[in-house]
């Protein structure tokens, strides 16, 4: 594709150097970035009807109905956003193919496969100090006990709506989904909250 | 904060929710075949009970579900969640309340309410080590040199390696780490620290904690900061204060401290470290709960640290419970709110002890928003007074609190002493203060048969006066001599015996801290037998334990906690195996005899000087003008008096006004009651509220994808919504209407360009997007061709008009919409409700795409131009690219779709690309166009532009009062549809008004003049008497280069009527006359649209 050869601009590609900054201050504690361009397709269908199943075998993974659960395999990674709303993530570079397959599968079954690669970016926010650091601005309970991995949610963090994910294993910290609009006073709203865990002044 | 369970993601804070009326009021089948008055029972009428209320509400920051609940609009308790199309169930009546005393079986009667009134602490000195230790103490030699000459030399939790200097009105002292800057200045001999703010009589210490009503100062430095109790102001070096003539003042310069708030989940929160709290914490903690437990001083142990008992015993707890992973243990932290579904708030002091020290990336103070699922209230009890003449002098002190200061700090509050008690935890204060060298010069003791405690008291040499009362006091600027004077049947009576002394213990007994607990909407009920108020039931799942629901030996506090903590954590399902060890606490160090509440000790000279609230001056005499005047209500009384309205909210005199009161009144104290408790329970900076939500994180700035070069470029922005917009780019010294002019001059002569990614975009999709979207605008989606766009209009259920924007059909089942910047939530969200709720049969499916794609205007004859050589797959003439109608293609190598719709009557284009590229879009443009002088422009110029050919801006030319109609748009209403939300509302008799108000343009006589936008319009060149008719008003007013003169946009009454008649604006004094002419003043005949 052309747009190959265009220069592409993540919503927080003027903050990875203070992201990474804050990183190297907080002595471990901290760990955030960008994780940009993840392919990002929302998928709106009835679960219980064909195209439920359809997905399921086009993705390799079902589409969890359990709320505020989220499913990995094959590099991609399925959440519940609501009762008939899904969000599949995977590696940048594949939402054309990813949307396409999808619409396949859904033929023509009422549903709805849209691509919203752009529409949020992805914070990662782990380190030991990773739930603290949410915990600032957010009222959702993020102990392993009750937000362990194959969690996900939509909420507030701070004034934004995000959605959350738990990383896959234990006490790997979080993604945070915002969107692009909000990301850069989110990112900013993040730092200013490391500034707790700044041990190594540089 | 409520908790809402939604159906789907279970319990979450209501603000996560949008309201959305009454339930189960369903859309007419047949809105045509109702007549008006029907009609409008359906629009504007709901039921407003008091009670169970079926009510809509969507969880709009989570699933964006709609769903309905039950919710008491009496208690806001939510009885029921069901979803949409479910019918409405049966509910219980809410949850029963529940007594707040741990549940237990026949223990509680040997163990709950100890017979008489004293904290939960031992008394008597007797084998107690530290006592001991303090009785070989010799009164300490005041040596000139050394300052604190009321310091003693050993005991105490003061560090005395750790001397600490500072200030307090000016005169230089030392204190300890460890001290509070009340005791530091009592070690210094300082009582007085402020005068009373209606009378200006001096005022001392009276209390050692946070319920302090008189010792309020001022501090200067390290940062000002007004009324602060000094019994709670750790001391630090450095640290510079001044007393108080009743009222403070507010920093005039910028805090420079950061604040900030941390939320947190626990099984169970224990408020308060004393006995009961760390036995409380300890249990649950042992059963693997999460546990919080939150105290407002730097030390754990609470009143142990005052009366020195079970000192070890207190630091092993806090030791263990230190050492657990799943326990918070927040010291300086004051739970000061209790808030529905166990939501309770806490602010936590983290730095203000460290003074110049604090470190700057630490947050000063942190506000606590704590989510327990059990709640244990440990809060202790508060000593009270008692009114009798001259009880305000400094040197007049709670009787626990002198022995807090002495046993905590080391200090001594005085040299000679009387004690005025109506129950034994005063005997406990005089004899450590006689031990530590105090002269008790006499116990006054209300109780005609005190019993032991007296007994032990007068076998140690103290002479105590049963039956009697102290009367009156004496003294300049502080106590020096104490009348005292036989009781009998509340009077005194028989000769005054006077004693010379510097410090006039009192204890009138304690009131449980019941604040949390009533906040919680707990009931209380009086106990006749303390005189105090008492924890009775509450709703939410709250145990309190210990002195504050009125146990006060420490044997029975410590049961009490242990027993309410293992049954909060039980409840939770944590099994607490073994009953927590419990340290034994010598029998003669407990109260025996009950206490006798006494209120009031009459005196011979009126009551001008019984006071009753210190802080406020409220005296027994104002109570009594009180009643006297009719009010026998304590809130009234409150509110006629203002006892209890202080920074202190009556925490040492409320029910002692009650008392009084009730005296007065001659009534039953439990029937009086007492006022009610609110948030917070002590004072909370506004800073520290604030938290991080201030300067630049205050609100959230949204911007697109191009924002970086519009800062770089200089642009002026404008704030729409939390959006960033450019707003115009000046160039050089350029004003704004000179960059707005010449903006528009491009755009209208040239080519220019506009960043336009913030209009709201939602994907629609499925078989019957189309009906979805026929029945949602006024006029008709479905017939839209794939390939080609329609503007649109979307009305409520009034039909007033609500948004607007484009739609464009990707495919049969697929539409793209757009909305308005500042509506882009709320028209998903109307979207979804209707999907969700009224039709659900309908196959369709939303989703928000805004930020999924950046779009960018380009504008102006030139337009092409720039086009078609970025895009050369793309057949750009107006023939092959017709109006309203949309491409994919590519733009300077980037897959693009190219929309041609127009929002300033030119020849434009819409180009929309992925946010990631949008750079490179905005740069190629910028580089292909600079021979043709493209100009980038912003949202001033787009008014001007659109305002020029009369296109209107939902939610500034209309303001929900307004109907496509009345527009002047008719066009866009259609009435081919048998229906569309809003259809039935343009036919009531009302929407259908000739003379409703219009949209229509208005040109100033002098066309120099700028009608300020929402000046008034009227009908003659001089204003009649008020009122004065108003015609309508201006709504949008610029100038124009196109047009070469000023012009506006104006809902007029019957303003179409009214087209070239002269009205006028009243614009200060003067009345500026205007012609009304139709809106569209520029190529009215749509010449420009295709360019040439």
């Amino acid at each position: 594709m052309a747009a190959d050869t265009v220069t592409r601009r993540s919503p927080l590609a003027h903050l990875a150097g203070r992201l990474a900054r804050a990183t190297r201050q907080s002595g471990g504690a901290l760990r955030l970035a960008e994780l940009p361009y993840l392919a990002q397709i929302n998928v709106r269908l009835d679960p219980k009807g064909p195209a439920a199943e359809a997905v399921r075998l086009a993705l390799g993974l079902p589409l969890p109905t359990e709320p505020g659960t989220c499913v990995r395999g094959g590099g991609r990674t399925v959440l519940w956003l609501g009762p008939d709303e899904w969000l599949v993530v995977g590696p940048d570079g594949t939402a054309g193919d990813l949307e396409a397959r999808l619409r396949a599968a859904i033929g023509d079954e009422p549903g709805a496969v849209t691509d919203v690669s752009a529409q949020r970016t992805t914070l990662l926010v782990s380190g030991p100090a990773a739930r603290d650091l949410l915990a600032h601005g957010c009222s959702l309970d993020l102990h392993p006990r009750a937000f362990g991995p194959g969690r996900c949610a939509q909420s507030t963090l701070a004034r934004a709506q995000v959605v959350l994910v738990a990383r896959d294993q234990p006490r790997s910290g979080f993604w945070v989904l915002v969107r692009s609009s909000f990301a850069d006073y989110l990112a900013e709203w993040l730092l200013d909250a490391a500034t707790e865990h700044v041990t190594v002044p540089e | 904060m409520l908790l809402i369970p939604c159906p789907w993601c279970g319990p979450r804070d209501e603000a996560e929710f949008h309201y959305g009326g009454q339930a189960h009021v369903p859309y007419p089948d047949d809105p045509a075949a109702l007549t008006d008055e029907q009609w409008a029972r359906y629009l504007f009428f709901r039921d407003n009970p008091k009670g169970p209320h079926a009510e809509r509400w969507s969880h709009a920051a989570g699933c964006r579900r709609w769903f309905n609940a039950v919710r008491d609009t009496a208690t806001n308790e939510l009885l029921a969640v069901y979803r949409v199309g479910e019918a409405r169930p049966d509910h219980g009546p809410g949850a029963a309340p529940r007594s707040a005393a741990p549940r237990r079986g026949a223990r509680d009667d040997s163990l709950g309410r100890a017979p008489e009134g004293t904290v939960g602490a031992a008394r008597a000195a007797v084998g107690d080590p530290a006592a001991d230790r303090r009785t070989a103490v010799v009164e300490p030699v005041e040596r000139p040199a050394v300052r604190q000459p009321f310091r003693l030399p050993t005991g105490g939790r003061i560090h005395r390696d750790q001397p600490l200097r500072f200030r307090f009105d000016g005169v230089e002292y030392q204190g300890y780490r460890g001290d509070t800057l009340a005791s530091a200045l009592l070690a210094n001999g300082v009582h007085q620290l402020a005068s009373s703010v209606r009378l200006g009589r001096p005022r001392g210490i009276f209390s050692a904690g946070s319920e302090e009503p008189t010792a309020v100062v001022q501090i200067e430095e390290p940062f000002p900061e007004p009324m602060l109790p000094a019994t709670t102001v750790e001391l630090h070096d450095g640290l510079v204060a001044r007393s108080l003539p009743g009222q403070g003042r507010l920093a005039g310069e910028p805090d420079p401290a950061r604040y900030d708030a941390m939320h947190t989940h626990c099984d169970v929160l224990v408020v308060g470290a004393g006995p009961a709290g760390l036995a409380a914490a300890a249990s649950a903690a042992r059963g693997g709960a999460r546990v919080v437990l939150a105290d407002e001083r730097p030390e754990l142990g609470g009143s142990l640290l005052g009366s020195a008992q079970l000192l070890d015993w207190a630091a092993d707890i806090g030791a263990e419970l230190a050492a657990r992973d799943e326990v918070r243990v927040l010291r300086r932290t004051t739970v000061f709110g209790y808030y529905d579904d166990n939501h309770l708030l806490a602010v936590e002091r983290r730095t203000n002890h460290l003074g110049d020290a604090a470190p700057a990336h630490i947050s000063r103070e942190r506000v606590w928003r704590i989510r327990a699922r059990q709640v244990v209230l440990a809060t202790g009890a508060h000593e009270r007074s008692i009114a009798f003449a001259d009880n305000d002098r400094p040197g007049i002190m709670l009787a626990d609190a002198a022995r807090t200061h002495l046993n905590r700090h080391a200090v001594l509050p005085g040299r000679r002493a009387v004690v005025f008690t109506t129950g034994d935890s005063a005997y406990a204060a005089a004899l450590d203060l006689a031990a530590a060298g105090v002269h008790i010069a006499a116990i006054a003791d209300a109780r005609p048969a005190p019993g032991g405690a007296a007994e032990r008291a007068a076998r140690a040499g103290i002479e105590v006066l049963t039956g009697h009362a102290v009367t009156g006091t004496a003294g300049e600027g502080r106590v020096s001599s104490v009348t005292v004077r036989a009781l009998r049947d509340g009077q005194p009576t028989g000769p005054d015996r006077e004693f010379a002394a510097d410090l006039l213990l009192v204890s009138g007994g304690w009131n449980p801290a019941v604040h949390l607990f009533s906040q919680a909407g707990g009931r209380l009920r009086y106990d006749t037998a303390i005189g105090a108020f008492t924890p009775d039931v509450c709703r939410q799942a709250v145990r309190v334990a210990g002195a504050a629901r009125g146990v006060f030996d420490l044997t029975g506090c410590l049961a009490d906690g242990a027993e309410a903590g293992k049954g909060a954590a039980e409840e939770e399902g944590y099994a607490v195996a073994e009953p927590l060890p419990l340290p034994s606490v010598p029998e003669a160090d407990e109260p025996v005899a009950p206490a006798q509440p006494l209120w009031l000790v009459p005196g011979r000279n009126g009551s001008a000087t019984h006071f009753v609230d210190l802080q406020r001056d409220v005296t027994v005499a104002d109570l009594t003008r009180a009643t006297g005047a009719g009010l026998t209500s304590v809130e009234h009384l409150k509110r006629y008096t203002t006892a209890g309205t202080a920074h202190d909210q009556g925490k040492t005199s409320g029910v002692l006004t009650s008392g009084v009161v009730a005296h007065l009144l001659g009534v039953d104290m439990g029937a009086l009651g007492t006022t009610t408790y609110r948030a917070p329970y002590t004072p909370v900076g506004f800073a520290t509220l604030a938290g991080r939500d201030r300067g630049a994180l205050h609100d959230p700035v949204r911007v697109t994808a191009l924002h970086d070069w519009h800062v770089r470029r200089g642009a002026v922005f404008e704030n729409v919504g939390q959006w960033k917009r450019p707003w115009y780019y000046p160039s050089g010294e350029e004003d704004m209407a000179a960059a707005v002019a010449r903006e528009c001059r491009a755009a209208r002569e040239g080519v220019a360009f506009m960043d336009a990614s913030t209009l709201g975009k939602i994907d629609v999709q499925g078989p019957d997007a189309g009906v979805f979207l026929d029945r949602l605008y006024t006029n008709m989606m479905s017939t839209l061709k794939v390939g080609m766009i329609r503007y649109g209009v979307m009305c409520r259920a009034d039909g007033m008009v609500f948004d607007d924007g484009t739609v464009i059909r990707l495919a049969n089942d697929r539409f793209l919409v757009t909305t308005t910047t500042g509506n882009a939530a709320a028209v998903l969200d109307w979207m979804e409700e209707w999907s969700q709720t009224e039709w659900p049969e309908l196959r369709v499916r939303c989703t928000s795409v805004t930020e999924q794609w950046a779009t960018v205007a380009l504008v102006g004859p030139r337009s092409r131009e720039v086009l078609s050589e970025l895009a050369p797959q793309l057949a750009v003439s107006a023939a092959d690219f017709p109006f309203m109608s949309w491409r994919d293609t590519q733009v300077a190598g980037i897959p693009a779709r190219v929309c041609r719709i127009s929002f300033s009557g030119e020849l434009a284009y819409e180009i929309n690309v992925s946010p990631w590229h949008a750079q490179a879009l905005w740069e190629a443009l910028s580089a292909t166009g600079e021979p043709l002088g493209i100009t980038p422009y912003g949202t001033e110029t787009m008014h001007v532009l659109r305002a020029e050919k009369g296109y209107p801006i939902v939610g500034q030319d209309t303001d929900g009062t307004v109907t496509p109609q009345d527009m002047g748009m008719d066009w866009v209403v259609s009435k081919k549809k048998s229906d569309f939300v809003g259809k039935r509302s343009h036919s009531r008799v009302d929407t259908a008004r000739t003379d409703r108000k219009h949209l229509v343009g208005l040109l100033p006589e002098d066309p120099s003049v700028l009608l300020p936008e929402g000046g008034q319009l009227v009908e003659r060149d001089r204003l009649p008497e008020p009122p004065v008719p108003m015609l309508g008003h201006v709504t949008s007013s610029y100038r124009s280069a196109t047009l070469g003169r000023t012009f506006a946009l104006a809902l007029v009454r019957g303003g179409r009527q009214r087209v070239g008649q002269r009205l006028y604006v009243p614009v200060g004094e003067e009345l500026v006359p205007v012609t009304v002419a139709n809106p569209v003043f520029y190529d009215p005949e749509g010449a420009r649209r295709d360019g040439s």
